[in-house]
């Protein structure tokens, strides 16, 4: 029972960093029609980033944080205005391929300033953990749920509450008549991509004080596909709730199906959930059944 | 106050819509542009609000002037912004947003601390909105959209409102009401507003001046009076004509007259 229950809350962070990574993967998806290919880099360049500012600049953790959501801002900000601007009204499959080279760009350029070694965060939280209900639970899962919760949290007011979250969903819905409405559509491009940057880095912050981090971090972008597709790709609840259920599900196939047959179970088992859901639900649990007419 | 000067619009750099259009709304008035099925009604009002360049339209030829300002080279934003508001055709709310939210990113231009007052004269205007305010905007009928449609307009507080089409697809009585707002909303706000219609009885009675178009020209103007009175206009446009037998032809030539 204490082993589930332990496999359980593995899940659920791992998940819940699924959960951001998705969140901006629909995001983008939902504003400008690009399917990202690089959402897993912009995790790994954020893990790096904060890394190198908290080791090699001795950057207070809290502030090194912060700085890398600045620069993650900026650098998806960036990205849309360089690249993905100049793609407006291109076919899908060239887009797609421009992010395919970006995601390849990105991890080669991380690779000549920190090459491949895997590097591990400074003591960060106190490794002492928590007791809960006679459960240990290690301090870093703690803050990390708790700083996704509060992530999406602000972001889902945000979306709500704000003027420019709100002109994000209707650029989501009808492109022209927010054009109509005198709502910059560029600029909400460039601004889904700073906010996509920013919540992967994020995610990226935190798995790296829980595992470390290398290069191989950006496989964390394919993870996000199965994520998205269970939850519906255009749908931010779906993100959220598709990202915990897919890292618990991982968790579970990893501590019951590995020992039987001898290891691999944990990386396919989201892939198998995706063809799965392909199948019998192909919209996700929370997507809109658009008509695509062709 | 609104200028159009001789334009012309290219789609897609070959087909040529507007052909050397153009035409005059006067400050405080309501102008009404009627003409067929493509004759470039739309196109006129997309050319006005900078609506043209993702249907890869462009202004090829002559110029468009707002309040003394040339308009014509400007983003769809800054013309929000400097008071030229379209109410597109066929609704365009954003269904998966609520009445509210949706009346928000109409006042996207707007100062925030504007927004609530602007939002209770749009509940004003139309009281049902106000009971349906955190509904979903897909999930209403057609004519509480256009209402929503109209109340976005009035949420940015535009000095000209485009309004193509408000009556399609609504049945009488509401093209009636949605009639009423429009020239409530011309009375009492002093809002000028260019219309298009198919509905041409109900555009005639609402305007103070008339527009009509085909291939791409103004073929014919004049106040309302004179437009309602002219033979063609009877004809063509509010199906007044009297009986005659279906041999007589003269009815293609008199079209043909126009476009010479």
């Amino acid at each position: 029972m204490e082993f589930f229950v332990q496999l359980i809350i593995t899940g659920t962070v791992i998940g819940s960093i699924y959960a951001l990574l998705a969140l901006g993967f629909t995001l983008i998806y939902k504003a400008t029609d690009v399917v990202n290919f690089a959402q897993g880099e912009l995790l790994m360049v954020g893990a790096y980033i904060c890394l190198h500012l908290t080791v090699s600049y001795n950057v207070p953790f809290w502030a090194s944080f912060l700085i890398t959501l600045v620069f993650s801002f900026t650098m998806g900000f960036f990205i849309e205005k360089v690249f993905l601007r100049r793609m407006i009204g291109e076919p899908i499959i060239s887009i797609i391929m421009l992010t395919i080279g970006l995601s390849s760009v990105m991890k080669a350029v991380v690779q000549i300033f920190w090459g491949t070694d895997t590097r591990t965060y400074p003591q960060v939280f106190s490794s002492e953990p928590f007791m809960i209900a006679g459960l240990s639970i290690s301090r870093v899962y703690i803050y990390s749920i708790a700083a996704v919760a509060v992530f999406l949290v602000l972001f889902s007011l945000f979306f709500k509450k704000s003027k420019v979250g709100v002109a994000m969903r209707a650029v989501a819905s009808d492109q022209q008549a927010a054009l109509s409405m005198g709502i910059d559509v560029k600029k909400i491009f460039a601004l889904s991509w700073g906010i996509a940057a920013v919540v992967s880095a994020v995610g990226g912050i935190f798995l790296g004080n829980i595992n470390g981090i290398n290069t191989t971090l950006s496989h964390f972008g394919l993870k996000v596909f199965p994520v998205v597709i269970l939850g519906g790709l255009d749908s931010i609840v779906g993100a959220i709730v598709g990202g915990l259920i897919i890292g618990i599900l991982e968790n579970l196939a990893g501590g019951y199906i590995d020992p039987l047959i001898g290891g691999g179970a944990k990386e396919i088992f989201p892939y198998v959930v995706m063809i799965a859901v392909l199948m019998i639900k192909p919209y996700g649990l929370f997507g809109t059944k658009a008509v695509e007419k062709v | 106050m609104l200028k159009i000067n001789n334009i012309e619009v290219v789609y897609n750099d070959v087909i040529l819509v507007l052909k050397g259009l153009s035409l005059e709304v006067k400050q405080g008035s309501i102008a009404a542009l009627l003409g067929s099925n493509g004759a470039g009604k739309t196109t006129t009002l997309k050319a006005v609000s900078g609506l043209l360049r993702p249907d890869d339209g462009e202004i090829t030829d002559g110029e468009i002037w707002f309040d003394g300002e040339r308009i014509d080279k400007k983003d769809a934003a800054d013309i929000v912004k400097s008071g030229i508001f379209q109410v597109m055709e066929g609704r365009r709310v954003f269904k998966d947003l609520t009445v509210e939210e949706n009346l928000i990113a109409g006042a996207y231009t707007r100062p925030g601390n504007t927004v609530s007052t602007a939002m209770e004269r749009v509940y004003n205007y139309f009281p049902r909105l106000k009971d349906r305010r955190s509904q979903l905007a897909g999930y209403m009928s057609g004519g509480e959209q256009q209402m929503l449609a109209i109340g976005r307009a009035i949420m940015a507080a535009p000095k000209l409102i485009l309004m193509d089409e408000p009556s399609l697809g609504l049945a009488p009585l509401l093209v009636k009401e949605i009639f009423n707002i429009i020239t409530t909303l011309n009375r009492e706000e002093g809002t000028t507003i260019l219309l298009v219609e198919q509905n041409a009885n109900m555009a005639l009675s609402a305007a103070h001046y008339g527009y009509i178009m085909e291939n791409g020209r103004v073929v014919l103007d004049g106040t309302t009076e004179e437009l309602k009175a002219n033979d063609d206009v009877k004809e063509f446009y509010l199906g007044l004509s009297e009986k005659k037998s279906f041999r007589d032809v003269k009815h293609y030539r008199r079209r043909k007259r126009w476009l010479s």
